[in-house]
């Protein structure tokens, strides 16, 4: 009974893991990426059109509530892209699948822009909200840092050659710039001094703000997310064929020697 | 356009700068997609030829 149930739930991830095959991962994203890049467009069209159009001026923020849009998802992917790679990587570290090490890669380009918008429209805002563009906050600071470990990423997997240990180290990077990614996201919450306030978007609906500002973010925030699924799969297919042209070079090499 | 009043250069600095950003990592990520696929297709070329 216990082998049977063991078995029902290694098959109920087995969708998951026909993803980690290169192969499968070149068909099955080809066939899901003109569906993603379609929603990600219809997303985020309805999504920011509603939020720069159709949204009144708040009463603490005036029309200034509209960096909202840009601000908070952007804010959010460079977090969450950050998680992804921790994820991605685990299952390089433990499984040895490839394809999640590429992901990781793949990923860390979109997370770095996300992390500068996030920066540079937070900065834009601050200015008229706290009269400087920026303050040594716990949270804008742990950002930062973020930002600096995003570089340090990808400088990494540039500076190694042998792809299996670049996509190692970058691992382990991962899993450190990941306590930086976290302190991003919770900073406010357990440092009370700093000028950013908590946060817009909560599973604690008290915590949300005003249903005419929320529903359009929530648009905002899902188009974002599906921006980053599209890059990713576009990235990652790049990244498995780059894989590909190594292998078919090394082999045209040593027919050749 | 909406009235954005004194708040007109924050907002459209901000969204100009998303936009651009946005746009340049799907134009790079677009372009290395072209070329790394077309260098593929010429490596699996040569290797049906040989």
């Amino acid at each position: 009974m216990e082998d049977v149930r063991t078995k029902q739930a290694k098959d109920g991830w087995n969708w998951l893991w026909a993803w980690a095959n290169p192969v499968k991962f070149m068909a099955l994203s080809g066939k899901a990426l003109p569906w993603v890049v379609g929603l990600t467009v219809v997303t985020l069209a309805v999504g920011l059109v509603w939020g720069f159009f159709f949204t009144p001026e708040a009463i603490n923020f005036g029309s200034s509530v509209k960096i909202i849009y840009v601000h908070v998802p952007s804010a959010m992917m460079a977090i969450n892209i950050w998680v992804m790679m921790l994820v991605a990587s685990l299952i390089w570290l433990i499984r040895r699948h490839h394809v999640s090490a590429l992901a990781a890669k793949a990923a860390a380009l979109v997370g770095v822009v996300m992390t500068v918008i996030a920066l540079i429209t937070g900065a834009i805002w601050g200015e008229p909200m706290w009269g400087t563009y920026w303050a040594w906050d716990p949270r804008l600071t742990s950002f930062l840092v973020l930002f600096l470990f995003y570089l340090g990423y990808m400088a990494l997997w540039a500076a190694i050659e042998n792809p299996d240990t670049a996509a190692d180290l970058t691992s382990v990077l991962a899993i450190v710039g990941s306590v930086f990614a976290l302190l991003s996201r919770y900073a406010v919450n357990f440092w009370n001094q700093g000028l950013h306030q908590g946060a817009s978007l909560s599973l604690d609906k008290e915590e949300n703000v005003a249903d005419v500002y929320w529903q359009p973010l929530v648009i905002c925030l899902a188009g974002f997310v599906l921006l980053f699924i599209a890059l990713l799969l576009v990235r990652t297919r790049t990244e498995v064929r780059k894989r590909r042209i190594h292998a078919l070079e090394m082999r045209e090499r040593m027919a050749d020697a | 356009m909406p009235d954005l009043g004194k708040y007109a250069d924050a907002i459209l600095w901000s969204w100009a700068a998303t936009l651009v950003l946005v746009a340049a990592v799907i134009a790079v990520s677009w372009w290395q997609s072209a070329r790394v696929k077309k260098k593929l297709d010429a490596a699996e070329a040569r290797r049906k030829r040989s």
